[in-house]
């Protein structure tokens, strides 16, 4: 570290210390006037952050870490930045916003060197430090920003996908899924998974696929309603179809897709009725005869 | 393998009233299938047995080697007047059968041993009536 370095250094630590409130003040009033800086951050929130902030500047600019590699490996700091951004994208901030704010700092960090200081080239260089710091802290926090909005949109494709496809209970031995959106290979494989493990956690007798929030079944979507079929009666179980609308009925018979060994209905309510007729039948006490007289 | 697979280690065939129950263990190969298929059909003969049941709740994987013995069983043992089901099928291991495309064509299947039983007219126990028996806390 050169000693001219380490001599700006102290004074922006310095004015840092002394104008610790006008800093902060300033930079929340720039962020202000920045058209939706924190989402739905308020004034009272953004003050928080910025005190927390420039806390960790300072006990940053203290160490003898140089400054380009300060935000990355002074932890304090880099902590801070990080739970800024991911606070701000969960408020529904833009990442351009983010970035920016954190940048604003910069104005406001000058500002306050400019009241220590009138040397030119001295400013010079404080501003040349600020620009290293920030613009660091700048790109980290764009960085965490698109981070933290990729782990929202996989929490939330994982949460549809297990969402979509609820197994309930609606009788003694009859379980029913209701299927909402298309169904492809993907959605098969859990919606087997899930129904077949219910199958065999409560012992049912029989399951019902709803298909009415189905919006279109061509032979890609029958096939995936057969494998499911064959793998629950594989288990021991029957199944039936419900939920087949006109069109779907009309779509099915034009692509001659062979439903026939399925026992289908129109509504749930058939269905259920058909799924306890079928249970009464199989608990009913037929003792076992070989066929023939 | 000096001795074939059921009568040495493997799994019992056990009479149970008219209902023979036996199950499949994993690692099933030709000669061990072979000599299984034998031993079922004759019991089958040999206990007038009107129905089987074969457990294959310990199975983690059927191939088509598996599949293809199943079938073999359930036609012979109509051939020789019982009906076979088979019980107790895992859930991973339906998926993969209808993902591989292979059919049990004509076996019958069950959620457990208890359900299959059930379907070959075998019935509970009735509730036996009164408290239950009484287990002293101290």
């Amino acid at each position: 570290m050169s000693t001219s370095e380490t001599t700006v250094r102290e004074r922006l630590l310095d004015a840092l210390r002394e104008r610790e409130q006008e800093i902060a003040d300033r930079w929340v009033r720039l962020q202000l006037e920045q058209s939706n800086p924190g989402g739905d951050l308020g004034e009272h929130e953004l003050r928080e952050e910025a005190d927390l902030l420039i806390a960790a500047l300072g006990a940053g600019l203290a160490s003898d870490v140089p400054v380009q590699r300060l935000v990355a490996s002074q932890h304090e700091l880099r902590r801070t930045v990080i739970e800024l951004s991911l606070r701000r994208a969960r408020a529904g901030a833009t990442p351009t916003a983010t970035s920016l704010a954190v940048l604003s700092l910069k104005e406001a960090l000058l500002e306050a060197v400019q009241h220590t200081t009138r040397d030119a080239s001295e400013l010079f260089r404080a501003a040349v430090l600020v620009n290293r710091l920030l613009d660091a802290a700048g790109a980290l926090s764009f960085e965490t920003y698109v981070e933290g909005r990729e782990e929202i949109i996989q929490r939330q494709s994982r949460q549809l996908m297990e969402l979509s496809t609820p197994v309930v209970r609606l009788w003694h031995d009859v379980l029913a899924v209701p299927l909402i959106g298309t169904l492809d290979t993907a959605r098969t494989q859990v919606v087997m998974e899930n129904l077949l493990q219910a199958i065999q956690d409560n012992e049912a007798k029989v399951a019902i696929i709803d298909i009415t929030g189905v919006p279109a079944v061509d032979t890609a979507v029958a096939q995936h309603l057969m494998h499911t079929v064959n793998a629950v009666r594989l288990m021991g179980a029957d199944c039936v179809i419900s939920g087949i609308r006109p069109p779907i009925a009309q779509t099915i018979a034009q692509l001659g897709i062979d439903l026939s060994t399925i026992l289908t209905r129109s509504t749930l309510a058939d269905a259920l009725a058909a799924a306890v007729r079928l249970t009464d039948q199989s608990s009913a006490p037929t003792p076992y005869a070989p066929a023939g007289p | 393998m000096s001795t074939p697979y059921p009568r040495d280690g493997g799994v019992p065939i056990l009479r149970l009233g008219d209902v023979l129950v036996t199950g499949l263990l994993n690692e099933l190969d030709d000669k061990s299938a072979v000599a299984f298929t034998d031993e079922l059909t004759e019991r089958i003969v040999a206990d007038s047995a009107r129905g089987v049941l074969i457990d294959i709740s310990r199975l983690e994987l059927i191939d088509s080697f598996v599949a293809r013995t199943l079938m073999e069983l359930t036609t012979m043992a109509r051939l020789l007047g019982a009906r076979v089901i088979v019980a107790g099928m895992r859930p991973a291991v339906a998926i993969t059968l209808v993902e591989l495309g292979l059919r049990l064509t004509g076996v019958e299947t069950a959620l457990n041993a208890e359900a299959g039983l059930v379907a070959l007219g075998w019935q509970r126990m009735p509730q036996p009536s009164g408290e239950a028996p009484r287990v002293s806390l101290r």
